[in-house]
């Protein structure tokens, strides 16, 4: 049997050609994830490895203003006492101790080099050779100066800076000048990922970033023969109780576990992708299969005849499968692992660097790879398989061809219907009880998306039908006949329009939320900030230093500003979030709707609260409450007004005068400031002038706001559809294979057409608008169900998200539709051209 | 079977073939389909080419239908040239003035018997002409089954629709290619009634492929094909003439 199988699989080559192909994309995408993410995995537990090579035992310190449990005022970090006695513990053989914080360089735009997170400003630790074991300079020397820097090679040759010359490093405090002793490379996993590393003599770093004298932490190396464990153990008697000891090899664990968890969470989104792709795939493998059990009836039926069992025959297709699905595999996977080695390079080139290391095929990613493949091939061609197996031997003597019952289709239209009032019913249930409804809506979508998709065949006729007299119109006969042509096989064309509806299903689904939230947020900006500018941290790098408050304060042109101070009260004994602000600017820079009370109470002994919290801890205007500050001391404030709920605005307000005697390190992660004359190009300037110049801090506007909002939506969007076009190319193979198909089957026909007188190309154009139509179709279907499920998922969001309103991005939409229609063109190029080319004379003639 | 005289016997020529020669293949493998054929189909005339299997009888009504090409010699439909035509123009030619009856019937099955009727007309995107297609319809007696389509009818009442077909557009000549090979006897006899009515009745000029006798007696004149050349003709035939006749050429094949 499986030699009869190898045989008709090489005879129907050709028309086996788009089901290799699908199946090998599908494979060539889950091959490529794995073997990506392993490899990836492997060089970064291999780095990890080497940077902790020479670390015995690494101790970091928090800083923390709570005092210590003896009720001491703990010391900040690692004293030079304690460091001493850290070297004098039998086996350690040196000490290295390290303070680090934020700090940035600016590109020769002025520009932040790297991305905010990963700027990193850290100490020269020169052992007794002079030497920094971390660092290996390729050019000049460390910093042993106050006035001295060093920079990473990669950092100083984005910024173009030269050894001798200048360098302005930004950190929390205002910009300074440094003159760049060295340049180095370093196995930091964070540099080697694209951000930038500043080093400072011990003592400015000491200054910069805690107090003079302090480090945070302490890399200790052991002499040869020493435990580690055993170290760990001394030092931890040595330093303070919530100080962290670990063990170089903890550490490297640590930070294996840590890449191997942020690694598999980029796994199982592609592998998402992928299987969405595969998924698609079925409907195209399955089609292929059907057509070729029709295709031989009449053999599969003599094989019947003579004496072959049901199962033999089901198998003997179901081998056809497995031969089809291992070669896809083969050349999937092959495929899968050069995608692989052309990600890596890309990620380079995209400037983060990912470390060497060796190709990593695992056993496991070679039997996912084939697994899936053949797996999915089999599963698809099951049911043709059981089809096949059903032919009566009486067929083989009968001259009619086996036309597609639609007695099947009945049991399928009545599943799909029961499955689509399901859903309907679960969402409009679910959208009935609100907040609740959450997991109802989501099972309701997800049975009225599959209900759907079971009854795409029923709806081919119809729909098509709709579209018929705009066909006729514009095409005449050759429009006219491709639209019939389209719903003749409505299981096949279904199957078809399906894997382009599940795509479009997903890209629209998307897209509608993305742009949704995207609105959402421009409209809570709008409506909430009413600044002009919104001074930060560029990359969310910390909080901005007092000086720049300052500097914004005193800035020409300014109106109002007000920082939104952190502060962490307990008022009343209840943990409270609230916010330090210029009392008399805030209410100009921010939308305050006062409700109770007058924000201008914030001068005095008071708060400001916002209404829903002031509802539920059941504050009126007027309350007086005790007020606990950062260092434990309390007041009594009075409630001096209520405001709407405000996103921008912390739920307690409260004077900067008010905390600032209570707060020892203020931390501020934004300032808003409004000017005389609006957000202009010159009091942009002036800021950014006021500011020192600092390109660690971000002057935005508020289009700059919705920007960085809509950018990041746009990004995922952009990933989202880079990912679903795997699934989008199988949907187009799949109308490419349809169409094929098609041609095939009528050769007689289009011979006759020819025979009487309709030109190639007119022959060409009937397929091309089927295969249009068949796009189109299944392009509308998945926009409908799209847009429904966006729907839906916005309704169980949409109390979490204030404003919210659905909004239907229509020319994403039509472009979509468009794109579909032009995707049946192209997949109809091929099939057409060889409708064309059909011989008239054998095409008529019969057997 | 006819003893009618043929009026219009020396009327004008609807198509002609002259030194006609179809040959593929090239050296030992070469095989000579046509060999210098000369042969006229006069207007008004219903003439059935005739021979066994393999004689060219098919090649040679493809090359006067312009389906296939030929490789030497000339042949003309009214006052065109088929040997210059291009693709395009020979598309024009048999979509305007030729007719098809094919064995297989070939309508299509998602058009109705109308649709199928007026199909030819829809591709030239012409209006059929009312009366005369009114006319084609009554002739072939399927007036309640226009707006069926071609699977709810039986074999004999679809290729009665394909002659519907090929009348329709009142083509110069009408090509039949065993247009009763699929048909019994009795849907077969009714079928050559009305392709012999319409040359009767409407003027019609028709060429027909055929092996089967009785179906060549419907004609006015049998051509008799062997090995790619014309070896006898034959004026209203009967079944049994024409039966002889046969016989006669495979017993000389045989013996040769």
């Amino acid at each position: 049997m499986f030699r009869t199988a190898l045989r008709t699989v090489l005879a129907h080559k050709a028309r086996l050609l788009m089901t290799v192909l699908a199946v090998m994309l599908g494979v060539a995408f889950v091959s490529g994830t794995l073997v990506f993410t392993d490899t990836l995995g492997n060089a970064f537990n291999k780095q990890s490895a080497k940077s902790y090579k020479d670390v015995a035992v690494s101790v970091t310190t928090y800083y923390s203003e709570d005092d210590g449990a003896d009720g001491k005022k703990q010391e900040p970090g690692l004293s030079p006492k304690i460091l001493d006695e850290i070297g004098a513990v039998d086996g350690v053989a040196s000490v290295t101790p390290r303070v680090e914080g934020f700090a940035g360089v600016a590109d020769p735009d002025g520009k932040l080099i790297g991305n905010g997170w990963s700027n990193t400003g850290t100490n020269f630790a020169p052992g007794e050779n002079g030497k920094d074991p971390a660092y290996d300079f390729t050019e000049g020397t460390g910093p042993t100066e106050a006035g001295q820097v060093a920079l990473d090679k990669d950092t100083a040759a984005r910024g173009e800076y030269k050894v001798g010359g200048p360098v302005r490093v930004a950190t929390n405090g205002p910009v300074k000048e440094y003159t760049l002793s060295g340049i180095f490379t370093t196995e930091d996993g964070a540099v080697n990922a694209g951000g930038s590393l500043v080093l400072f003599d011990p003592s400015v770093a000491q200054k910069l970033f805690l107090k003079p004298g302090y480090f945070q932490m302490a890399n200790v190396t052991a002499t040869p023969g020493a435990s580690d464990t055993k170290i760990r153990g001394e030092i931890e008697s040595l330093v303070p109780k919530d100080a962290e000891v670990q063990t170089g090899k903890q550490l490297a664990d640590q930070q294996a576990a840590d890449i191997e968890r942020e690694l598999s969470g980029i796994n199982q989104m592609l592998l998402a992708f992928a299987a969405i792709a595969l998924f698609v795939g079925i409907f195209l493998i399955s089609n292929t299969f059907t057509m070729l059990v029709a295709q031989r009836t009449k053999e599969l039926a003599l094989l019947r005849a003579v004496g072959a069992s049901r199962r033999q025959v089901k198998r003997s297709v179901m081998a056809e499968a497995l031969i089809v699905g291992l070669v896809a595999s083969t050349i999937g996977f092959v495929l899968g692992v050069g995608l692989a080695v052309g990600l890596r390079s890309a990620m380079g080139q995209f400037g983060a660097k990912v470390p060497a290391g060796p190709l990593m095929i695992t056993p496991v990613a070679v039997a996912a790879a084939f697994g899936v493949g053949v797996v999915i091939t089999l599963i698809a061609a099951w049911l043709p398989a059981r089809r096949a197996a059903k032919i009566p031997p009486v067929a083989a003597m009968s001259s009619v061809h086996a036309v597609a019952t639609m007695k099947s289709l009945v049991l399928r239209n009545s599943i799909g219907a029961v499955l689509t009032l399901i859903g309907a019913a679960g969402i409009i249930a679910g959208a009935s009880m609100g907040k609740d409804g959450k997991f109802i809506i989501g099972a309701g979508a997800f049975f009225s998306l599959v209900g759907i998709i079971v009854l795409i065949p029923l709806l081919s006729r119809p729909i098509i039908a709709l579209v018929q007299p705009l066909l006729n119109r514009l095409y005449g006969v050759a429009g006219k006949l491709a639209g019939q042509n389209a719903v003749r096989n409505p299981r096949r064309t279904g199957a078809t329009a399906s894997a382009l509806a599940i795509g479009l299903t997903l890209v629209t689904g998307l897209t509608t939320v993305g742009v949704t939230l995207g609105t959402a947020i421009d409209k809570a900006t709008t409506d909430n900030i009413k600044a002009d500018y919104m001074i930060t941290m560029a990359g969310g790098g910390g909080g901005l230093d007092e000086s720049a408050v300052k500097a914004l304060e005193k800035a020409p042109g300014v109106s109002a500003v007000s920082p939104q101070r952190a502060s962490y009260l307990v008022i009343d004994g209840k943990d409270s979030s609230a916010s330090a602000v210029t009392p008399g600017d805030i209410e100009q820079l921010l939308t305050l709707k006062t409700e109770t009370g007058s924000l201008d109470s914030l001068s005095g002994d008071a708060i400001a609260v916002a209404s829903d919290t002031a509802k539920s801890r059941g504050w009126k205007t007027g309350d007086t409450v005790t007020v606990k500050y950062e260092d434990d001391k309390t007041a009594r404030l009075k409630i001096g007004a209520t405001y709407e709920p405000n996103e921008f605005a912390s739920p307690t307000l409260i004077s900067t005068d008010l905390v600032a005697p209570h707060q020892e390190r203020p931390h501020t992660p934004e300032v808003y400031v409004s000017m005389d004359g609006g957000a202009t190009e010159a009091n942009e300037l002036a800021l950014v002038d006021a500011l020192g110049d600092n390109p660690a801090i971000s002057v935005a506007d508020q289009q700059d706001i919705r920007n960085q909002f809509g950018g990041m939506i746009n990004t995922a969007l952009n990933i989202m559809y880079g990912l679903l076009g795997m699934a989008l190319i199988i949907a187009v193979l799949g109308v490419v294979n349809t169409l094929a198909m098609s041609v095939f089957e009528r050769q007689q026909e289009i011979g006759m057409l020819r025979a009487i007188g309709l030109d190639r190309r007119r022959v060409k154009r009937m397929i091309r608008l089927e295969a249009v139509v068949i796009s189109v179709f299944g392009a509308l279907v998945g926009v409908g169900l799209g847009t429904f499920l966006a729907w839906a998922i916005g309704e169980t969001i949409r109390g979490s998200i204030p404003g919210y309103v659905l909004v239907l991005p229509w020319e994403r939409i039509g472009i979509f539709l468009v794109l579909a229609g032009l995707v049946g063109v192209l997949a109809a190029l091929w099939p057409a051209r060889s409708a064309a080319k059909l011989n008239m004379l054998t095409a008529i003639k019969t057997e | 079977m006819t003893t009618m005289p043929l009026l219009h016997r020396a009327s004008a020529v609807a198509a002609h073939a002259s030194g006609l020669s179809k040959v593929y293949g090239q050296g030992e493998t070469q095989v000579v389909a046509l060999d210098q054929v000369t042969v006229d189909f006069r207007q008004g005339e219903f003439t059935a080419i005739m021979g066994p299997s393999g004689s060219g009888k098919s090649t040679l009504m493809h090359c006067v239908a312009g389906l296939d090409s030929f490789s030497s010699g000339s042949v003309r439909i009214g006052d065109t040239e088929l040997g210059t035509l291009k693709d395009k123009q020979l598309t024009q030619l048999r979509r305007d003035k030729i007719g098809f009856i094919f064995q297989a019937f070939n309508l299509l099955p998602t058009l109705t018997a109308l649709e199928n009727i007026t199909l030819p007309m829809d591709i030239a995107g012409r209006k059929p002409d009312k009366q005369w297609l009114d006319n084609v319809i009554s002739m072939i007696g399927l007036k309640d089954r226009l707006h069926h389509r071609p699977t709810a009818l039986s074999g004999g009442q679809q290729q009665r629709v394909a002659v519907a077909r090929a009348l329709a557009s009142r083509p110069e000549i009408i090509f039949g290619d065993e247009p009763t090979g699929n048909l019994d006897s009795r849907a077969g006899a009714e079928v050559l009634g009305f392709m012999r009515n319409s040359v009767r009745e409407l003027g019609q000029t028709v060429v027909m492929v055929t092996h089967d006798p009785v179906a060549a007696s419907y004609a006015d004149r049998v051509i008799f094909l062997a090995d790619g050349r014309i070896v006898d003709e034959m004026l209203d035939p009967s079944a049994d003439g024409v039966l002889d006749r046969m016989k006669a050429f495979d017993s000389k094949g045989r013996t040769s």
